[in-house]
């Protein structure tokens, strides 16, 4: 048996002008109990105003992520015997990013609608086979990653980007696309991936990591993201930032064997942005933060023959798998 | 007053399915659920979904063992209807985008499960009923389905005799508002959490069987109860036959394959008998002491690579709820209460009935799917793997037929002061204070029902349940709540689905008090043989002024006759 020491947000809004916080102690939970076993209890035992979404108790219908002592987590993935094998105090809040509703129930319609966004669904082309359609084990298997999601939103909870901008379609919605683009019996991928390379798609991401390190299935959605860049850029929807970006980045490392970070904006967000910001580049330059752009300043480093080399192995290996 | 040809009231599997081939029939349809529809118990099936597409199968055969598997209790009609559409239905998920297992050629490969020794269950690793879910919704976004997501429905609206609609709640504002519809179709789900403990997610109320009861609808079959072989002693979690459909085995406390001994009549499927046979014999090993702390093992250490390779939902729960790696030792597991195989009975196309007279007569504008229905394709034992089938299939079905009719009907007359007796109820639950509450009066019934209403039965013990369940309903109208606001009240939404599922433990009682013999599920230990003579029948319960009444209904048999029943 163990117990648990809950420090839990409230907000009522019927009643509270500001959220605060409640704590309870609860005895009695049988070993393998889980942040969820405990606030059940509260709930049953001791304080049925406590509200929060539950239902399967073994992290298959996603309703109960909450964010524990400050990261989101399925309620019910999380062992308490893990997170404070002492009884140390426990502190649940609801998922960040959202508009709480009541307590630890957040307004979940911006997830949906961002899920809405992605057009998550395949579209074959013609018609149908009388029986299934034959494609590889590997590639199935390949999408139970993204397929994994239970939709959550702790990936979306926690997400740094849509902190900063709610145009972003964020992790989850992200990884339902690739759960769709990745599918070999989609026929539109070149449809959806234009779309997902606009402005608050497939770019947007900051590759934080955070998703993945969250994320209770092990969808791992930044993961997810790359692998879309990677089929938007070999579908050649290299008109936008993020993918000049990347292959400038490449382009610069694979020539020099370092990376040239004066050039590397210019060549992404274009000469009128350049332009635009050329203020802030001749700032820095006086101020020695940038060599100036003159010829020679990039010389090669001494390696470059390795460096090139290397770059070309894993094109060769790229165009072979 | 919100208005719709077909209102689909369950977001799950079954709900899914019959909204898109409403909407698919022309239909102007919307899907309720009282939770997000991803979030229904749907997704936590593990193992698979059936159908005979193999070179070495067929049709029949699948439908045959179904029939024997239901202990010659389903009805065959429905039955040859789930086993030969099913192939079709399979197909179109799979065009739907089912990311389905597949085999060296890219054809979905199917698994073993149990009651056959065909493999004929097609599968994503041991997430299929999570994956189907999901791509199903994923067709509902894509048809935009309209979707009324957390809202609770409190009761059916009739009509003349004709269901006409219902009462909701959205459950974020507690607005209640009235539905209007010419069909309503109920895919709600079963009532697992009338027992304690359950396998089934804590929102498996009950809520649509008990809705149905009211309005004077057939209920069959309630007394035919599956306790699924392996489930977690911890929390009751399922561990799916998936994993002895590949191999595993079950050992006693002295490491005995138990499933060899004659007495249990599976000498040549073993621990792939069908379930009811399967969870009979470990409650017999533990009850005669060999059990270990009240469990059987549950061993998979010679299949470790299958498991690392496609069970990865259950490692992660042994680990995690059990703290036993499968691959290395054997996991204590025990019969838990997992399905109800009875109903609300329909016909073929959805069609809910009731009584008139001494016959039956279809009950207009009701029709049910899933597992809150009873077609009966189950009978008295379920199959593993045909739930899901039965989910997508009669889910069409009935989506269908439903659409047809609303097209036929006038719209009904519906008046919005059903609104008023609904929030009256509310009224006076939330002017109650007393010390009761809802969760312990239903944990009260959950172990009633388990202790008496579980793998064995018998007269004393049913009527003990009766009388104690009837206390429990007595008492239920003191239940007071703690939180006496409208939003989001999940402590009201607590009494008002204990409602629901003590109807569903009385229609469970009746029932099985009725049936004197022991057939599938329902093992009567005063009566322990089956009788065919007297019980080829379901017994159906509908509720009256003077309480539940008893009566019953023929089975259909198209082309099985009853057999002794071996594995």
């Amino acid at each position: 048996m163990i117990q648990a020491n809950l420090k839990v947000y409230r907000y009522d809004p019927q009643k509270d002008q500001e959220p605060h916080y409640d704590t309870y102690q609860v005895d009695g939970l049988p070993d393998f109990s889980t942040v969820l076993d405990a606030l059940i209890k509260v709930r049953e035992d001791i304080d049925g105003t406590l509200t929060m979404r539950c239902s399967c108790r073994s992290a298959v219908c996603g309703s109960c992520a909450f964010r524990v002592n400050g990261h989101a987590k399925l309620g019910c993935k999380t062992a308490l015997s893990k997170l404070a094998p002492n009884g140390e105090e426990v502190c649940v809040e609801p998922m960040g990013n959202m508009k709480v509703v009541k307590d630890l129930v957040t307004d979940m319609e911006m997830f949906w609608d961002k899920i809405q966004q992605v057009k998550p669904w395949i579209e074959t082309e013609g018609e149908p086979p009388d029986r299934e359609y034959q494609v590889p084990h590997s590639k199935m298997v390949e999408l139970q990653q993204p397929m994994n999601c239970v939709m959550c939103g702790a990936c979306v909870s926690d997400c740094t980007v849509l902190e900063e901008t709610s145009k972003f379609l964020a992790p989850a919605a992200l990884a339902k696309a690739y759960r769709v683009v990745g599918d070999p019996r989609h026929a539109k991928s070149h449809e959806w991936l234009t779309e997902l390379s606009e402005e608050g798609g497939i770019w947007d991401c900051t590759r934080c990591v955070e998703c993945v390190q969250v994320c209770p299935k092990n969808v791992a959605p930044m993961d997810q993201i790359i692998k879309l860049r990677e089929l938007a850029i070999d579908a050649g929807l290299t008109d936008n930032v993020g993918a000049k970006h990347v292959l400038h980045f490449t382009e610069s490392v694979a020539h020099t064997g370092v990376l040239d970070e004066r050039t590397l904006p210019i060549k992404a967000a274009g000469i009128g942005w350049a332009f635009r910001n050329a203020g802030i580049a001749i700032k820095a330059t006086l101020k020695g933060k940038i060599k100036p752009l003159l010829p020679g300043t990039h010389p090669s480093v001494t390696e470059v023959q390795d460096v090139r080399r290397i770059h070309e192995e894993l094109e060769v290996k790229k165009g072979t798998e | 007053m919100i208005e719709h040809d077909v209102l689909v009231i369950g977001g799950g599997l079954a709900g899914m399915s019959a909204a898109l081939h409403a909407r698919q029939a022309g239909a102007d349809v919307a899907m309720m659920s009282k939770v997000y529809p991803t979030r229904s118990h749907s997704a936590a099936a593990q193992g698979g979904i059936n159908a005979a597409l193999g070179i070495a199968d067929s049709w029949e055969v699948h439908a045959y063992e179904t029939v024997k598997g239901s202990d010659f209790l389903g009805d065959q009609d429905a039955i040859e209807i789930l086993c030969s559409e099913g192939i079709q239905d399979i197909f179109t998920l799979e065009h739907h985008g089912v990311i389905f297992d597949r085999d060296d050629e890219g054809r979905i490969h199917m698994r073993g499960f149990g009651g056959t020794d065909k493999s004929r269950t097609c599968h994503v690793g041991d997430m299929t009923g999570q994956t189907i879910l999901h791509v199903m919704y994923e067709q509902l976004l894509r048809m935009d389905v309209k979707s009324y997501d957390e809202w609770f429905v409190t009761t059916l609206l009739m009509d003349d005799g004709a269901c006409c609609g219902a009462v909701a709640m959205e459950i974020v504002s507690g607005k209640l508002e009235v539905f209007k519809a010419k069909s309503v179709i109920l895919c709600t789900g079963g009532c697992g959490r009338v027992y304690e403990p359950s396998t089934n997610g804590l929102i498996v109320t009950g809520d649509g069987l008990a809705l149905a009861y009211r309005v004077g609808a057939l209920i069959m079959d309630m007394e035919m109860v599956q306790y699924h072989p392996t489930t977690l002693p911890a929390n009751g979690f399922l561990i799916t036959e998936g994993a002895r459909g590949e191999g595993a085995y079950l050992l006693n406390a002295d490491g005995d394959r138990f499933m060899q001994n004659e007495r249990y009549g599976a000498t040549t499927l073993l621990e792939k008998a069908s379930r009811d046979i399967v969870s009979r014999a470990e409650t017999i090993e533990i009850q005669e002491g060999r059990g270990v702390d009240g469990c059987v093992l549950l061993d998979c250490r010679h299949i470790k690579d299958r498991i690392l390779e496609a069970f990865h939902q259950i490692y992660e729960l042994a680990q995690d709820y059990a703290n036993v790696d499968i691959t290395q030792e054997p996991l204590p597991i025990r019969p838990g209460m997992h399905y109800i195989m009875g109903g609300i009975k329909t016909d073929v196309d959805g069609r809910c009935y009731r009584q008139n007279g001494d016959g039956v007569e279809a009950l207009p504008g009701l029709y049910a799917a899933g597992e809150v229905a009873c077609v009966s394709a189950h009978g008295a034992n379920r199959l593993g793997g045909n739930s899901l089938l039965d989910c997508v299939a009669f889910g069409r079905r009935a989506g269908a037929h439903a659409a047809e009719y609303a097209k036929s009907i006038n719209p009904p007359n519906v008046s919005d002061q059903a609104v008023e007796i609904e929030e009256q109820k509310i009224i006076d639950i939330f002017a109650r204070s007393t010390d009761l509450r809802a969760p312990a009066l239903r944990l009260e019934m959950g172990e009633i029902m388990h202790q008496y209403t579980g793998v064995f039965r018998d007269e004393a013990g049913l009527l003990e349940a009766q009388r104690q369940i009837r206390e429990v309903r007595n008492r239920y109208n003191e239940i007071s709540v703690h939180d006496k606001g409208r939003v989001f009240n999940t402590d009201l939404l607590a009494v008002l689905e204990l409602d629901y599922m003590l109807d569903c433990a009385e229609t469970i009682i009746v029932s099985a008090l009725a049936r004197r013999e022991s057939r599938g599920a329902h093992t009567r230990t005063d009566y322990p043989e089956r009788d065919d003579e007297n019980w080829i029948k379901h017994v159906v319960v509908y509720q009256t002024p003077d309480g539940p009444k008893i009566d019953y209904l023929p089975v259909t048999i198209t082309q099985w006759q009853p057999e002794a029943r071996k594995y």
